[in-house]
């Protein structure tokens, strides 16, 4: 917090229209998320439907677990003006603070209307039995995909994934 | 500080019953990168996210250590069903 602490424009409450996550690297925040922090993130999560806290961009992901959340929230269909990613690398305030702020120790998060899902394991597993679609469903980030299967009129078909 | 996979062992056996426990070290011998595969009745009626949760924290230091980790959690019933579908 130290640098961050001398910019006059940080310590005034009106610096909403700043980047949210522009803060400098600070080796404190490490053991201690302040509640500015807190409160930021708590933001960035809720004003998005999807949230995906990586490394790098879903363009050019920088780690395979990474790379691995995004192919799954492609796959889905997840529209970009309904999903945001913020990229840890370029802001090593950030990747502390999203650990201790979700309590999970690894990187990507996923977080859908503002609740923590998981990392890349859960994100994978939920892909695989179904449970991430029926979310995305629930929490509308996607439309349900009901009325298309139901219009052939076999609607034991099911889906193959191949 | 690179972790051994038996501190990771003790730590995880230590914690909970262990049916099966599969660990692999990802690392290339560096010591930073493991997958972890956890089957105990102990995940028995808890979420996914929570038995995660469970396991971070149970190796909250090693973890801290490592450049990644992976893990599955099964309970047994669901062990058996996994590997039948794979097998």
């Amino acid at each position: 917090m130290l640098r961050s602490a001398f910019r006059v424009t940080y310590t005034k409450r009106v610096s909403s229209r700043l980047p949210i996550f522009s803060s400098p690297t600070l080796s404190l925040a490490r053991r201690y998320l302040s509640q500015e922090t807190r409160s930021k993130i708590q933001d960035a999560v809720s004003a998005t439907p999807v949230v995906l806290f990586m490394k790098g961009t879903p363009d050019f992901p920088q780690c395979g677990f990474s790379r691995a959340a995004i192919q799954v929230l492609d796959l889905h269909g997840v529209p970009p003006e309904k999903m945001k990613t913020f990229n840890v690398l370029e802001d090593s305030e950030l990747r502390q603070a999203i650990k201790e702020f979700s309590e999970w120790p690894t990187i990507p998060q996923l977080y859908v209307n503002g609740e923590f899902v998981g990392g890349c394991d859960i994100l994978l597993s939920m892909h695989q039995s179904g449970e991430l679609e029926d979310l995305l469903e629930k929490k509308g980030v996607i439309p349900p995909v009901a009325e298309e299967s139901q219009a052939p009129g076999s609607p034991n078909t099911g889906t193959s994934s191949a | 500080m690179p972790v051994s996979l038996s501190d990771l062992e003790a730590a995880i056996r230590n914690a909970i019953p262990v049916a099966h426990l599969e660990i692999d070290d990802q690392s290339s011998g560096c010591g930073e990168n493991y997958a972890v595969l956890i089957v105990s009745e102990a995940f028995e009626g808890k979420s996914t996210l929570a038995r995660h949760r469970f396991i971070n924290e149970v190796l909250k230091a090693q973890i801290a250590q490592m450049h990644a980790f992976s893990q599955k959690t099964f309970t047994p019933k669901q062990y058996e069903a996994y590997l039948q579908k794979s097998s």
